[in-house]
């Protein structure tokens, strides 16, 4: 089994699951030209009650970059309806950094020279427990991809121990089976996170040369079988900036459109990761995405899908982040450590990717709190 | 017989299409459920009638 | 007809007339000069025990080219709805029915769980289903997951003639169900069908509102003008509304780096 995107077979391991969100949303991105939208378009999405997805469509044009500020105070307002002045905190653990894929924009890249580790279960609790002290009640646990260093049951004891001192605990790990996300699930994992880094299969097979990555469509299909697994929160994301960033940004939008219809049940969240240099590549650099175009993308965003989740980066300096909580972002990272360790004991392993908000706990919360925003620890209480 | 819920007395041997005839019914504007189950329409004529059968016999009407 | 028509597509069958007549309550003279004059292209009717000898066929009402849609009115539950279909389908006017479940003799509301039941079971058999419901989002993502072709939440309750008493569920539902959504029950006036169709409602259905007029013929005429204009607003793209509340005064966007 194979899709036309992809440009390696399936793996015996893979799942296929019947369909048809991928073609509806590759199909509607092949015929998106941004170019021929302009400022009137852009006016009449602006002033609807309910933005469309060819309003979502004009609102990620260029035209609508001169647009910025209307949208954001209407981006502003649904945020205040859907969220109220609340603003999430979590911060990122990871656990390993072997990884078998071959992704050019990416510092775990397999033929990557880098110092490699995984944490061992006493780590783990040592790294869980110093995070936990700084009263953090939300974690996103990440491995790099492969089934050797990082098995199923490596990750789904590292979820348990989590589950014990965390409320909420994510996943980014490589993407996973039905059964395998249900496992998870069991084992105390609430949300699951997959980017699909970019959606045009030509340039996808350009960046990712290496590993079972390079299926297109298991990775597609990937959060869908996580809300089949039973997870209740699934989170998209394209990296900005390595292919068409409005192409991507609306492939995103109709990616989590289009799943949030099939599983009405499931809760949509969106990160907005932009391309940014990484340990041996220092050069690599995020092209034509600039803070007013993220900016734009996120704000257009959280007007097609005003009830998503939005998760800002730490590869965001601190006046952006600070900025956009409140105004379309809901989820903020604090505490950040991009390599192995580094929360409990001494970084083991090399980061991932470089951030640029280095912010503890008590200096993000202090930041929302000045903004007359209120920092939320648990969102939610898992039953 | 009971015969859209009123007793009717079956006097002699009589399928359903002549049953229909009859009472006055016209055979092409009426459907026919027997004992709970419909009656082909075309083959009535094959129905021999029997003396506890329920029948129901129905049309259309105007109606929202 | 060709497809830039903006044909209202029910099953295989394309129809240019968004409205759908309730045929309770008029003459079958009368039912010819409403028909014309509302331009409808589907009618409803209903199942009844016959009686004996002479009574009129309404069938005769109908001029060729009217997609009859036998409703199942009377039933109280799935089973009940699935028996008079078949009678329905018996008769001989197609597989179209509008499924109707009404378990509370005071109020009629329908009752959607029955109605999924009754909606599963026709389309199993075969019949091109269109349910009559209460407008719940969860009650039409099941019509629409049993096979449903529309779904026909209602306006208000049946023959109150007091309008989209239940717009902003409905509109939940244009949103949400990938089905043509066709407002049954409660319309009173044009301006309401007009509303409607606004709101991108597919169709809208009236018995009462035209029966009870002083003009039938001219409500008639009122009725499907009313809805070729609101479908046409939907169509255009409601435009610019003013602003409401004021904007922020320091800017919101000041803090980018470009
Ligand atoms: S992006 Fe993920 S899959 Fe790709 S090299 Fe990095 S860790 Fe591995």
């Amino acid at each position: 089994m194979s899709h036309w995107t992809d440009r390696a077979p399936y793996l015996k391991t893979m799942q296929t699951i019947e369909s048809g969100i991928l073609d509806e949303v590759l199909g509607r991105v092949a015929a998106y030209d941004y170019s021929a939208y302009g400022e009137r378009e852009v006016r009449a999405a602006l002033a609807k009650d309910r933005i469309g997805i060819a309003d979502f469509a004009a609102l990620l044009s260029p035209a609508a970059e001169a647009f910025l500020e209307p949208m954001a105070a209407k981006a502003r307002l649904e945020t205040r309806k859907h969220f109220g002045n609340a603003v999430a905190l979590f911060t990122p653990l990871y656990l390993a950094n072997h990884c078998v894929n071959g992704c050019v924009y990416c510092g775990f890249h397999h033929d990557n020279d880098i110092r490699r580790a995984r944490l061992g279960g006493n780590e783990i609790v040592r790294e869980l427990d110093a995070i936990a002290e700084t009263g953090l009640e939300d974690i996103l646990l990440l491995t790099g991809e492969t089934r050797k260093e990082s098995s199923v049951e490596y990750i789904g004891e590292a979820v348990k121990l989590a589950a014990e001192r965390f409320h909420l605990v994510g996943i980014e790990v490589y993407p996973l089976n039905v059964d395998e996300y249900a496992y998870m699930h069991a084992c105390g994992a609430d949300y699951v996170c997959v980017f699909q880094e970019t959606y045009d299969p030509v340039r996808y097979a350009e960046v990712h040369t290496l590993g079972p990555k390079r299926v297109f469509s298991y990775r597609f299909d990937a959060l869908e079988r996580a809300l089949m697994g039973g997870m209740r929160t699934v989170n998209f994301g394209a990296l900005l900036g390595l292919a068409d960033f409005r192409k991507d940004a609306f492939a995103v939008g109709l990616h989590a459109h289009f799943l949030q219809r099939k599983y009405p049940k499931g809760e949509m969240a969106i990160s907005i990761p932009r391309l940014r240099p990484y340990i041996n590549n220092a050069t690599e650099n995020s092209r034509d995405v600039h803070e007013p175009q993220l900016l734009q993308v996120m704000l257009a965003y959280r007007l097609f899908m005003p009830f998503a989740g939005m998760t800002v980066s730490t590869r965001e300096r601190a006046g952006f982040r600070d900025n956009v909580i409140g105004l379309c972002a809901t989820k903020i990272s604090a505490g950040v450590s991009v390599g192995i360790g580094g929360h409990g004991q001494d970084e083991e392993g090399d980061g991932q990717f470089e951030i640029s908000d280095p912010r503890g706990v008590p200096e993000v919360n202090a930041a929302i709190k000045a903004r007359g925003l209120q920092p939320v620890y648990i969102d939610y209480v898992r039953v | 017989m009971k015969v859209n819920g009123e007793n009717v007395a079956l006097e002699k041997t009589l399928d359903l299409s002549g049953f229909l005839v009859l009472r006055g019914f016209d055979e092409k504007l009426v459907a026919v459920e027997r004992n709970g189950e419909i009656v082909p329409r075309g083959s009535f004529a094959d129905v021999v009638l029997k003396a506890d059968d329920v029948l129901e016999i129905l049309h259309f009407v105007g109606g929202g | 007809m060709t497809s830039d028509e903006d044909a209202l597509m029910l099953g295989e069958q394309a129809f240019r007339s968004r409205f759908i007549l309730g045929s309770g309550k008029f003459s079958s003279e009368m039912m010819r000069t409403v028909l014309e004059h509302s331009g409808a292209e589907i009618a409803t009717l209903a199942v009844r025990r016959a009686n004996a000898g002479g009574a009129e066929n309404i069938l005769d009402s109908f001029p060729p080219g009217i997609r009859l849609l036998p409703n199942t009115s009377g039933a109280r539950s799935a089973e009940e709805a699935v028996r008079i279909a078949k009678l329905a389908r018996e008769l001989g006017c197609g597989d179209f029915v509008k499924v109707e479940v009404i378990g509370d003799s005071k109020y009629l509301l329908p009752d959607n769980t029955e109605t999924v039941r009754a909606t599963e079971m026709l389309v199993d058999e075969g019949f091109v289903v269109l349910p009559y419901m209460y407008p719940d989002l969860y009650a039409a993502r099941a019509l629409a997951r049993a096979g449903a072709t529309a779904v026909m939440p209602l306006g208000a309750p049946i023959g109150s003639n007091r309008g989209l008493l239940t717009a902003d569920f409905i509109r939940i539902l244009v949103e949400e169900i990938d089905l043509p959504i066709i407002v049954d029950a409660g319309i009173g006036r044009p301006s309401e069908a007009c509303a409607a169709m606004e709101m991108g409602c597919a169709a809208v259905m009236a018995n009462t509102a035209i029966a009870t007029a002083g003009d039938v013929a001219a409500m008639a005429d009122a009725f499907r003008l009313a809805i070729a204009a609101g479908r046409a607003a939907y169509r255009a793209g409601l435009g610019r509304k003013l602003e409401k509340g004021a904007e922020a005064s320091s800017p919101l966007t000041g803090f980018l780096e470009r």
